[in-house]
């Protein structure tokens, strides 16, 4: 279909040009409604789309302009199913946020609907886009607005510096993706990545190969928040505005990750191919350590958006390892995974959103024993932890099994620790929380030197003592929506399947360049295997434990000094790293680009 | 971290990404010598299919004009999050004595001389008249709707530099510029559809494309004029806003 | 010689990723920025060079002369619009940080820690 790809993307551009246009003109109900319905629209036209991925890949050339002896001239859009599927939940989660953002007093002049409206046209674009630079134009597009969601509450300090770290990072990340893009161009001639992939296929992985992939990957990593890119992720989303959150953390760094696999299979599986191992060994070596740093941070936080900021770093580590299996196992497991723990996710920054409104605080230790008021809040709170946990027979759960499955199939068995290990930590640091502000158990916590400043402004209009319903459903409907993805029968065959076509090069050039059309095989997934369901269930009870442990040990929330002497120094030196200073973000930037070089250069020899 | 700390972390980088970036770059073709067919195809076809003649502004708007329709919704996504984030500024002073303090202090600037708002009113009707050259002729010679929107905005600018404030406050109309702006990028996404509408694709040239001069290359010089509205728009909101806080400058604290 | 482009590319990415590092002044990083935005143009230009050719624009040249790559250019420009963009919005927010945490010096912001 010519038509549903390129509306994806266009009708939430217009919808926003127009809502700019008219701006205050417009009433603030027929704004909220024309945003929340081409946000649904968008949603349905991509899940069309992922209807139709089963067919083989469809392919527009805009402009009409096709590919002329094997150069493409034009730009394309190449929807294959799981770009057709993360379009889908990225207009979702859009949905869901504008929704949320409906009874927002900071909305006044509609320049939040653009914005968000904007920025997930951007994303999707990004998913569905066949073309190097075209990826880029639609990346720097979503990351803009993103810039401008993080800093929106423009009369908090720390909104204002989450915002620049997070724009001088990101930005330098897309200055390395477009020079690897140039590298690219200056071989091939091409920007198109289907032909960029054949004119690869058969080269040797030399000097420029392993620079162009080493500051493509670098670029995407740092949007991707893993270690040491990560830095502005903590301070980004701990300050923006709770709708902005449920996109970010559900959906904008995954984008980082689909991107470096995109590009990885498309272009250069021919030339890095033959140094599949130690590639595989560097990406999830990389994942593991994010994985880990993230949920040992989420464990000492105060600041409830600060803690699943932490959360949302270890599993941007965690998917790194899915996709850093480099097979069609690890690349289905990771796309489940991500469905299922981002509406989680998007369902615990909503919960955070209702207890800012109705309580006023953001911190522990403010809000200690003060949710016992909103219990249902506490409750769905919890639910969302258990399932970051990965509560059987949930999304996540399914994701996380499928997940340890393809690790063991791949002899990194010893990583089904590793998964195993942070989903309770994380799970344990929420469900930490939810005992503290809900259930006012354990002690109140005090400060240390890292405790956070309240943002103290209120975000929503109308009366504190109630929740309004266009916050609540869509905190409920995204958790529902977390555990029916492990329920949905067959969508392990579907992701598998998708997962094949995504992997396969030569498959995508051919549909690409020549126009042909090739239906996508279906297969059968493999059946879970027996460990994963205890796997699971301890995955919930070690959380339930570490909360405990935490809850009985700690007098404030920065020390787990009770648990493990030994441990204190490391982790305060580690905490001290995420100072909040640009500088020291870039520094790090830059020395982990020139790692990650260094790495894939000694792989490729 | 101390920031010998930093800068010994980013010294050691710096060696290595230096190393890997003059590794990567001394892979590609000699300088000089680019080979690549896009280009060259490009090049061939630009006036035959066409028939205008600026080859770089055919293939920003016609054949790869979806990286233009994002990048003009990048110019809008900026004009906005600027507005956003510098709105609590006008919303925190009190409105009235903010007026009155405003127009005490521009009452007491001192106006910029005589020759110079002379220049400046004559200068501004010719960079207004230069940047809608620009702008027309984005097909046929360098140049076009971003170059021209810029030079558009530019003449604002001049007259901001030599009439003193007071005339500007009353040229500064930002809703409408920032309405300007957003029609622009409107009208662009617009282009796109009437391809769709023509019965093809999405940012089809489904304008019949002329012969020669002026009116030639389809829906490139309309494109060209969409941008152009939409980056004059964009700039001059950008500079109203920024300027403005100049005007309602006062100093702020913890 | 040749690799001379190149090679100020690399220069200005890395000089101007020093001055983001060491700055005391908001408005100095952000204009270090585009220095490190200068270099992503410079590649690609240099990338589509071709010597002894001319500029893409057929007005007064006849159709079948060698020029320089078109691609390229018109990448460079939707690359600087884009950068742009960024720069006005950083621009935006250092006004509001000076107006927050009355100094523009990034070492003196210190809101977000741990």
């Amino acid at each position: 279909m010519e038509v549903i790809a390129p509306l994806a993307v266009g009708a939430p551009l217009m919808a926003a040009a127009v809502i700019a246009a008219t701006g205050s003109l417009l009433p603030r109900l027929a704004a909220d409604l024309v945003a929340v319905a081409v946000a649904a629209a968008t949603c349905v036209l991509c899940v069309l789309l992922l209807a139709q991925s089963s067919g083989g890949a469809t392919v527009v050339w805009f402009g009409g302009w096709h590919p002329q002896d094997g150069v493409a001239i034009g730009v394309d859009f190449a929807v294959d199913g799981i770009g057709a599927g993360l379009a889908a939940f990225i207009a979702a989660l859009t949905t869901a946020a504008l929704v949320f953002s409906a009874r927002f007093l900071e909305a006044e002049e509609a320049h939040l609907h653009v914005l968000i409206l904007v920025f997930a046209a951007g994303m999707v674009g990004f998913c569905l886009s066949g073309d190097l630079f075209n990826m880029f134009v639609f990346f720097e597009l979503a990351s803009v607005g993103a810039f401008a969601l993080a800093g929106y509450k423009v009369r908090e300090r720390q909104a204002v510096e989450g915002s620049l770290n997070f724009a001088v990072t990101n930005s330098i990340g897309s200055f390395l993706l477009l020079t690897g893009i140039a590298l690219v161009y200056g071989r091939t001639g091409a920007l198109n990545l289907a032909q960029a992939g054949q004119a690869f296929a058969h080269a040797p992985a030399d000097g420029l190969v392993v620079v162009a992939f080493a500051l493509i990957a670098a670029g995407f990593l740092v949007k991707a928040a893993i270690v040491p890119f990560h830095f502005w992720l903590p301070d980004a989303y701990a300050v923006a505005l709770t709708p902005a959150c449920l996109l970010f953390s559900g959906a904008m760094s995954e984008l980082g990750l689909y991107g470096l696999g995109r590009v990885y299979f498309t272009v250069f599986s021919g030339p890095l191919g033959s140094h599949r191992e130690a590639l595989e060994a560097i990406l999830i070596g990389a994942g593991v350590l994010t994985a880990l740093l993230g949920a040992t941070m989420a464990l000492l936080q105060d600041h409830l958006k600060r803690l699943l900021a932490f959360a949302t770093v270890s599993y941007m580590g965690i998917f790194l390892i899915g996709l850093g299996t480099l097979g069609a196992a690890g690349v289905a497991a990771t796309a489940i995974y991500v469905i299922g723990d981002g509406c989680a996710k998007a369902a615990l920054f909503a919960c955070v959103g209702i207890v800012q409104h109705r309580l006023g605080g953001v911190t522990q230790r403010r809000l200690f024993a003060r949710g016992l008021r909103i219990r249902r809040t506490g409750a769905l709170f919890a639910l969302g932890g258990l399932l970051l946990a990965s509560l059987p027979p949930s999304g996540p759960f399914l994701g996380k099994s499928m997940l340890d499955d393809s690790l063991i199939a791949a002899n990194y068995g010893w990583v089904v620790a590793v998964v195993v290990a942070c989903s309770m930590l994380t799970g344990g640091a929420v469900l930490l929380a939810a005992a503290r502000v809900f259930g006012g158990l354990g002690t109140h916590p005090t400060g240390d030197r890292f405790s956070e400043e309240e943002g103290g402004e209120p975000e929503v209009e109308g009366s504190r003592n109630r929740t309004p319903a266009v916050m609540a459903w869509p905190a409920v409907a995204l958790a529902a929506a977390s555990i029916a993805v492990g329920l949905v029968p067959g969508i392990d065959r579907a992701a598998t399947a998708a997962a094949d076509r995504f992997v396969d090069q030569p498959t995508y050039a051919r549909e690409v360049m020549s126009g042909q059309r090739v239906a996508v095989p279906s297969v059968s997934a493999p059946p879970l295997r027996a460990i994963d369901w205890p796997l699971g269930v301890a995955s919930v009870l070690g959380a339930v434990g570490v909360a405990a442990i935490a809850l009985r040990r700690s007098r404030s929330t920065g020390s787990l000094a009770a648990v493990a002497d030994q441990l204190d120094r490391p982790l305060t030196a580690i905490r001290a790293l995420h100072s909040g200073h640009v500088g020291d973000y870039v520094a790090w930037l830059v020395a982990g680009a020139a790692l990650l070089g260094g790495l894939v250069a000694l792989a490729a020899s | 971290m101390t920031p010998r700390a930093r800068l010994a972390v980013f010294a050691l980088a710096a060696v290595g990404l230096a190393a890997l970036l003059v590794w990567g770059l001394a892979g590609l073709p000699r300088f000089g010598d680019y080979e690549g067919r896009y280009g060259r195809i490009i090049a061939r076809d630009t006036v035959p299919q066409r028939k205008a003649t600026d080859a770089v502004g055919v293939t920003t708007f016609d054949y790869r004009g979806i990286d233009t329709l994002g990048e003009e919704f990048i110019l809008l996504v900026s004009v906005v999050g600027v507005m956003a984030l510098l709105r609590a500024h006008r919303e925190e002073t009190d409105e009235s004595r903010a007026r009155a303090q405003e127009l005490e202090r521009i009452r007491k600037a001192p106006l910029p001389s005589e020759s110079l708002t002379l220049l400046g009113q004559t200068l501004a009707p010719i960079v207004l008249v230069l940047g809608i050259y620009v702008v027309a002729h984005g097909h046929l010679t360098p140049g076009g709707g971003f170059q021209g929107g810029v030079v558009l905005a530019a003449a604002l600018l001049v007259l901001y530099l030599t009439t003193g404030r007071t005339a500007f406050r009353r040229l500064r109309a930002v809703a409408a510029f920032e309405a300007v702006e957003a029609l622009g990028a409107l009208g662009y996404a617009l282009i796109g559809v009437g391809g769709l509408i023509a019965g093809a694709q999405f940012l089809h040239n489904f304008i019949p494309h002329g012969h020669s001069g002026l009116l030639t290359g389809g829906t490139v010089p309309l494109a060209n004029v969409s941008v152009g509205f939409a980056v004059a728009g964009a700039i001059a909101t950008l500079l109203s806003e920024m300027l403005d806080q100049d005007l309602l400058r006062s100093r702020g604290g913890r | 010689m040749s690799f001379l482009p190149y090679a100020v590319a690399a220069w200005l990415f890395l000089v101007g990723v020093w001055g983001i590092v060491t700055s005391r002044n908001l408005i100095h990083l952000v204009v270090c920025l585009t220095v490190v935005q200068a270099s992503t143009y410079i590649v690609l230009l240099g990338i589509g060079y071709r010597t002894d050719a001319a500029a893409p624009i057929f007005a007064d040249i006849p159709t079948s002369t060698p020029t320089v790559d078109p691609v390229v250019q018109a990448l460079t420009l939707t690359d600087v619009v884009v950068e742009a963009t960024v720069v006005a919005l950083l621009l935006a927010l250092a006004i509001q940080a000076e107006r927050r945490f009355g100094t523009l010096d990034p070492n003196e912001l210190g809101a977000l820690r741990g």
